[in-house]
């Protein structure tokens, strides 16, 4: 079994608050990916049981989302957002930067599993331009030396 | 991180900068709540319905609805259970503001919530915020918890016998999902494809019941109508677009972040006097006046007041009042390379029209941004566009059609310069 009995026990929790218990697939599969980086077709498998649908079902949305994976992924997710009010404000040369830094391209992971770097869409961070999202941490108004030592410090 | 409070504040963002004003005793000592009390304890739900109304006060998620209107089109009576979802999947390229509005005012969008709830007597709302805004739901979620303890949510709302539950739904990643119907249909747990229409949502909205979606800063509204009325509300804005909104200024200004200032404000007056103009000796060339999806007006065409009315004369609009700013170094193919990329990477794919048209736009600026292109390439682009425009289950293709369409209508020299020169005439835009 890939997902942990406390995992099972939040997934019922949030499946109570929907009208139909599918609502919370979203939310199963964050809780679940949380714990195993991605979402393998064994995990698929135990999440469509809990839910009583078709694994089908499950991959669909996993691979219809960005923020879930269906491949291993590095320890770390460090996304640069490209979209047009960074890229005026030089989140291109940012990631160029960061690409030369890690020594892997945008879509990548470090050899030593560390780190994903990857380039991503608009995250509501226009103002505050270039900016970067680790995992779940938002570091703005950025330059290279600074985006650096965030990517360093990380274990 | 580093959030800052805008620059410009009103009455959505004036405590803003108070650090206990996301908690639940920090928005009680600025009167929190009282209008909720006032709803639900001395008018009637049509009341409030005519009071949204009477205040005009437009959905601010981008295409600018009458709110009254649409919480009037809920079915009154019926055994369905009746739901809300909040749309907080703020994803426009462009747009920053609901962000503040979750981290620093979450009570007040809860108050609207309550207050809407009561007006279209709604069971339940869903808040769907997107999935990479994992600080904003923490705060939100910390907001719901306090109105449960304190009984201002749940069986009982302030006492009142009116029973009202908030659930809050974490996106994960797509752009999509903040149109109505694919929003609804990822909070029944599917991918986030939006629904063709009729029926629409208030008659089949979440998990097939009558549901109403409205915006972060559309709830952010309502308590503050229902405290002062309708008549002050409309002091602000103009005639027809009443009331503040929070702008969103990003590109190439010196004091790029967030403004709330009445509809009707002047785009010039926001970028130069506002946001600071901009920096390093440079012009404006051109400024997309409403997120990403809406059409960019050169420099010579800011001297226009921000609301639908007068946006729509000069053939764009409010949207979610993002306004991004691109100065004389900016090549507007560039700049279209960006823009069409993002659409053909959160097309949802259900459409052809869509899926393959934005698909075919990125390959054709691509192609001209690279020297590569003929002209007959920017006759196609334009052929594409109104291809696509009207043609789909959801606005997403003239969403992705438009901006291209405003490109050529003002900076079709960008593109002609390129075919003529077999290369990128602007050496010194931003880097692609």
């Amino acid at each position: 079994m890939v997902i942990s009995d406390a995992a099972r026990e939040k997934i019922r929790a949030e499946m109570a608050k929907y009208p139909k218990p599918e609502g919370a697939l979203l939310a199963a599969l964050h809780l679940v990916q949380k714990q195993t980086g991605h979402i393998s077709g064994e995990t698929a498998q135990e999440i469509a049981d809990l839910f009583g649908i078709h694994p089908i079902r499950v991959m669909e949305v996993v691979t219809f989302y960005n923020m879930f994976y269906d491949e291993p992924q590095g320890r770390h997710h460090v996304h640069v957002c490209t979209n047009l009010p960074c890229s005026l404000r030089g989140a291109r040369e940012l990631l160029r930067g960061l690409e030369a830094h890690l020594g892997i391209e945008a879509g990548e992971t470090t050899k030593d599993g560390r780190v994903t770097l990857a380039h991503e869409e608009c995250l509501g961070a226009c103002g505050y331009a270039p900016m970067l999202r680790v995992d779940e941490t938002y570091h703005e108004n950025l330059d290279l030396a600074a985006a650096k030592r965030i990517l360093d410090e990380l274990e | 991180m580093g959030l800052k409070v805008p620059f410009v504040t009103g009455y959505l963002t004036e405590h803003f900068g108070d650090d206990a004003f996301p908690t639940l005793e920090g928005y009680r000592a600025k009167g929190g709540y009282e209008a909720a009390r006032k709803a639900l304890g001395s008018m009637t739900p049509d009341e409030v319905i005519e009071l949204m109304k009477t205040a005009g006060l437009q959905g601010r998620g981008g295409a600018g609805f009458v709110t009254g209107l649409k919480w009037s089109f809920m079915p009154k009576k019926g055994d369905k259970p009746r739901y809300i979802a909040c749309n907080a999947d703020e994803s426009e390229p462009g747009s920053f503001k609901d962000r503040i509005l979750l981290e620093r005012g979450a009570h007040q969008m809860l108050e609207g919530i309550l207050i809407g709830a009561w007006a279209m007597q709604a069971e339940k709302t869903f808040i769907y915020v997107r999935g990479e805004y994992a600080h904003p739901a923490a705060c939100v979620q910390r907001a719901i918890d306090e109105c449960y303890a304190a009984g201002i949510l749940g069986a009982n709302c302030l006492g009142t016998g009116f029973r009202h539950d908030v659930v809050l739904t974490r996106g994960a990643g797509a752009y999509i999902c903040g149109e109505e119907t694919g929003l609804l249909e990822s909070l029944e747990g599917k991918k986030g494809q939006p629904r063709k229409k009729p029926p629409f949502p208030a008659e089949y909205g979440a998990f097939g019941m009558p549901t109403t979606v409205n915006n972060v800063e559309t709830f952010s509204h309502v308590p503050h109508i229902v405290a002062k009325g309708a008549d002050w509300f409309r002091g602000f804005g103009t005639e027809k677009s009443p009331g503040t909104t929070i702008f969103g200024v990003s590109g190439h200004v010196a004091r790029p972040g967030l403004f709330e200032l009445p509809l009707g404000t002047r785009l010039d007056e926001i970028v130069f006097q506002h946001a600071g103009g901009v920096p390093n000796g440079r012009k404006v060339k051109g400024v997309i006046p409403g997120g990403m999806s809406m059409p960019i007006l050169p420099a010579g065409q800011l001297d226009v007041a921000m609301a639908n009315e007068f946006l729509r004369e000069r053939k764009t609009m409010l949207g979610t009042g993002g306004i991004m700013v691109m100065d004389d170094t900016t090549c507007m193919v560039r700049a279209s390379c960006v823009i069409t990329y993002f659409f053909r990477d959160e097309s949802c794919g259900q459409c052809t029209q869509c899926r393959e048209g934005t698909g075919w736009l990125h390959k054709l600026v691509t192609r001209i941004e690279r020297g590569a292109g003929s002209i007959e390439d920017i006759e196609i682009l334009a052929d594409v566009t109104s291809k696509m425009e009207g043609q789909t289950i959801c606005a997403f293709a003239d969403a992705a059609a438009w901006p291209v369409q405003g490109m050529l209508r003002h900076f079709r020299e960008d593109f002609e310069l390129h075919v003529e020169h077999k290369k990128c005439p602007f050496p010194e835009s931003f880097e692609l």
